[in-house]
């Protein structure tokens, strides 16, 4: 290992944080470099140096503050979809009921087949409603009455023969 | 059991509020330390930390555990810290080289944690407090970047990638970074250095 490299090493050898095989590697290059020696001492010493500062302890007030920033802050309005989402039984049930519609619906639809003479009616189903249509059909009825004087006479001649 | 930091935030999600509260007995120490010694003054450190947890809170409904709880709430406190020093120097400069020289307000301002009745003497004490305002100083005056770099991976002991992540640079970047910030302090408290090295 060069010393270039010892430079990335070197803290985490100090702090003790290297793996195993990084930590064996650097002690290699440690036992033939004096300099890298030296720096490895001085970084110790700076490391010990900084536990030397002392802790503060935050202000009596300062929980208060916190809690009053947090009280001060508006409640969020929940919309209906965040209360599904913290319904997890509501939602459950909601989809419980959409699948018993969707069952009811479409998966009890078993065909039947219809009696003979109802199939021969559906048959006949068009001709029936062309039946219907023509009879209420509105400008047939605006017609004139059919020539039946005529028929009428032609009846009683025959008749009178 | 001990719920973790990502349990703790997705009760806070779900509306639980004495979970931010845990949340907050947990990391209110390590904040206010690590932003004190970001921006050098505690009323701000401890302004900067009550808008880390509000920021938190806010983003408590949109909360993904995609990372670490830590690397979220550093990196809020580093980006907070950074912008902060960065105003203030701009201030600083604003400021005329005629304004009385002051002594440093905040070196006396700290409610240490440790007890000062294990200090046997005075000259012991005003030794130990010369050490560290001079490790004081030569945190200071470490480029911003550098600085958040040393302060979370020495004090907040996170993890290489960690650091990067919030830094949002390559671990062979930040460990590079880290390099230049040690040798920087090396230089700097050369007499102290030394002394621990005889040793």
């Amino acid at each position: 290992m060069s010393c270039e490299r010892m430079e990335s090493r070197i803290l985490g050898y100090v702090d003790g944080r290297l793996k195993e095989n990084e930590r064996v590697e650097v002690e290699k290059h440690l036992a033939d470099c004096a300099p890298c020696r030296l720096r490895v001492q001085e970084f110790s010493a700076v490391s010990g140096l900084l536990d030397e500062l002392p802790l503060i302890e935050p202000s009596s007030e300062f929980d208060a503050r916190v809690h009053a920033l947090v009280a001060a802050e508006p409640v969020p309005k929940a919309s209906w979809w965040a209360w599904l989402h913290f319904s997890p039984r509501i939602a459950l049930a909601a989809s419980f009921l959409l699948v018993m519609a969707l069952y009811l619906g479409y998966g009890t639809d078993k065909r039947v087949e219809p009696p003979p003479d109802d199939q021969a009616m559906m048959q006949d189903l068009p001709v029936l409603e062309d039946h219907d249509v023509l009879q209420n059909f509105e400008p047939l009825k605006t017609l004139p009455a059919p020539v039946q004087a005529d028929d009428a006479s032609d009846t009683e001649q025959q008749q009178q023969m | 059991m001990v719920r973790t930091d990502v349990q703790l935030m997705l009760d806070v999600k779900a509306g639980d509020g004495t979970s931010f509260e845990l949340l907050l007995q947990r990391y209110r120490t390590p904040l206010v330390n690590f932003l004190y010694r970001m921006v050098r003054n505690r009323e701000q450190a401890e302004d900067l930390a009550q808008e880390v947890f509000l920021r938190v809170y806010r983003a408590r409904e949109d909360y993904i555990p995609s990372a670490k709880f830590t690397t979220w709430l550093f990196r809020i406190a580093t980006n907070l810290a950074l912008n902060s020093v960065r105003d203030n120097r701009y201030q600083k400069l604003e400021v005329s080289i005629d304004a009385p020289v002051t002594v440093d307000a905040e070196d006396g301002d700290e409610k240490l944690l440790d007890v000062p009745e294990k200090h046997p003497n005075i000259e012991q004490h005003l030794v130990e407090d010369s050490r560290r305002k001079m490790i004081r100083h030569a945190i200071d005056k470490l480029p911003e970047k550098q600085r958040a770099a040393v302060l979370l991976h020495k004090y907040e002991e996170l993890d290489y990638a960690e650091i990067a992540k919030i830094l949002n640079c390559s671990e062979s970047a930040l460990k590079s970074l880290l390099f230049r910030a040690y040798e920087a302090l090396r230089v700097e408290l050369a007499p102290l250095v030394a002394h621990h090295v005889k040793q």
